[in-house]
């Protein structure tokens, strides 16, 4: 159990083994406080009931990203759960964003989520409809969507402010969460997208991280929008970015994976490049730089599905972290021997 | 049916004109409905509510309708059971992930609440569904909610 003097000194850097106490807020909620360009990263949970790959997978982004989102299904896919990966590395003293997606579980089993993930350390939580069922291997499941996910983030704010859960009946600690939404500026109907995330912001979202960015005049015109809204000071905006392997794969992303736009030109660009993987890297260093020029970008989301590796040389390029080091815990959290550098 | 309720979010403006119309028609036979019972006005009600919103709107009859806050496009058609906008998924053409033959419903959503006087109503953030209501009559929960609203206005 963390002790007391550990939970006082914990701080922007810094965060308490074990067990995490309840803490005003997180990691990321801090560096992002604090006016600091945040780093977060997707980590893909394995297919495997062994915690070492889980800190395997985590290892790759030590001192490189300000928070892991740990995916809850994405594309329909099973794999382990969010909640279970968020605490292993929460207690390991990794900084985590627990995503719930709506549609395989209802508002009872969310709800009594969202107390055990707090209850286990958890500090943020990312607020997703989720694909539909179609999409992955299960395809015969039932599709739930009980809540959508503007529902979602009215039920957490519900149990974290009103101290109550959705039928009224209270409850005694409420869960510390910083909460997160998901927005995709690049998909019909655009006209739309910049209201939908005012109202998500006005449902609970305090950030938001955004699908792949490949068209930063889209990105622009949106972030323009958004602060026609005055979105900008309520929320934390973090466009996704992520390599292409090359141009087979952005073509079979554009064509498989809904939701994602990559123009012609940036697949025109691949195609002309001796090594496509390198090339595309340099495109999403280059996407992180021009980010980083717009008005109201808090961060950014790197997601590098099977290209983890990459990621640290793809933060260093693109000198986002402006000097920075993110906090990291001890190098193998399984072993005791080993302690973390406070 | 499909092409009907495309139509109809097209034409979202004239619904919003005919609902406008038919809204104190349906609060003002409220006695009537209170005298025939709630299981009969149910079944009455009910009964013209869902042949007429089936066929133009593909109704699912969730019992607590907000097609005016939705350019006229039934949220429930949208197989997330998305009430509160489109998600991210949306192909490049306006279509459903899910479903690629269908035209997304909060395209159509959209699309019709920009032709409407009170279409900004789609930016507000809609509750969860109730699952008891489903199959009940939307019209008749509004009418008594609008009679309460008026009774309640009058003891103010």
């Amino acid at each position: 159990m963390t002790s007391m003097t550990q939970q006082t000194q914990k701080g922007c850097d810094q965060q308490a083994r074990g067990f995490a106490a309840k803490d005003p807020s997180g990691r990321l909620e801090q560096v992002l406080r604090a006016g600091n360009f945040a780093i977060t990263t997707e980590i893909a949970p394995p297919d495997s009931a062994n915690p070492q790959d889980v800190f395997d997978r985590a290892a790759v982004f030590r001192g490189f990203v300000d928070s892991m989102n740990a995916t809850d299904g994405s594309g329909a896919n099973c794999h382990m759960s969010s909640s279970a990966m968020c605490a292993l590395l929460s207690r390991a003293g990794f900084e985590t964003v627990m995503q719930i997606s709506c549609r395989d579980r209802n508002r009872i089993a969310i709800q009594g989520d969202v107390l055990g993930a707090s209850a286990l350390g958890i500090n943020n939580i990312l607020c997703l409809t989720g694909d539909g069922v179609q999409a992955g291997d299960h395809p015969q499941a039932k599709p739930v969507f009980d809540l959508d996910s503007m529902s979602l983030l009215e039920t957490i704010i519900s149990l974290r402010d009103k101290h109550q859960f959705l039928s009224g009946r209270r409850i005694s600690d409420a869960p510390n969460v910083f909460l997160g939404a998901a927005e995709n500026p690049f998909a019909p109907p655009f006209g739309m997208r910049a209201m939908r995330l005012a109202k998500k912001v006005a449902a609970g979202a305090q950030f938001i991280q955004t699908q792949y960015c490949f068209d930063l005049p889209r990105m622009r015109t949106f972030m323009h929008q958004c602060r026609d809204l005055g979105l900008l000071e309520k929320c934390f905006i973090l466009p996704g970015v992520g390599p292409l392997a090359s141009a087979r794969a952005a073509r079979w992303m554009r064509q498989n994976v809904p939701g994602v736009h990559i123009p012609d030109a940036i697949i025109e660009r691949l195609e002309g490049a001796l090594d496509q993987q390198a090339e595309g890297r340099n495109i999403c260093i280059e996407m992180i730089q021009a980010l980083q020029e717009i008005e109201g970008v808090s961060g950014v989301h790197i997601m590098a599905h099977r290209q983890e590796s990459s990621v640290p040389s793809i933060v260093q390029a693109s000198g986002a972290l402006r000097g920075r080091t993110p906090w990291t815990p001890a190098l193998n959290p399984l072993d005791q021997t080993q302690t973390a550098e406070a | 049916m499909y092409s009907v309720r495309l139509w109809a979010a097209k034409h979202a403006r004239l619904f919003e004109v005919a609902y406008n119309a038919f809204h104190p028609v349906l609060t003002g036979l409220q006695p009537v409905w209170k005298a025939l019972g709630d299981e009969r006005s149910e079944r009455v009600v009910g009964t013209v509510e869902r042949l007429s919103k089936e066929w133009l709107f593909d109704c699912r009859m969730c019992g607590q309708c907000i097609l005016s806050s939705t350019g006229m496009s039934c949220p429930m058609n949208c197989p997330k059971s998305m009430r509160n906008g489109p998600c991210g998924g949306v192909m490049q053409d306006g279509h459903c992930e899910v479903k690629p033959d269908m035209r997304c419903v909060w395209v159509e959503a959209w699309e019709g609440s920009r032709k409407m006087r009170h279409g900004d109503l789609i930016g507000v953030v809609q509750a969860p569904v109730d699952h008891r209501l489903k199959g009940a009559s939307s019209w008749l929960r509004e009418a008594s909610r609008t009679t309460r609203d008026q009774e309640q206005d009058r003891h103010d």
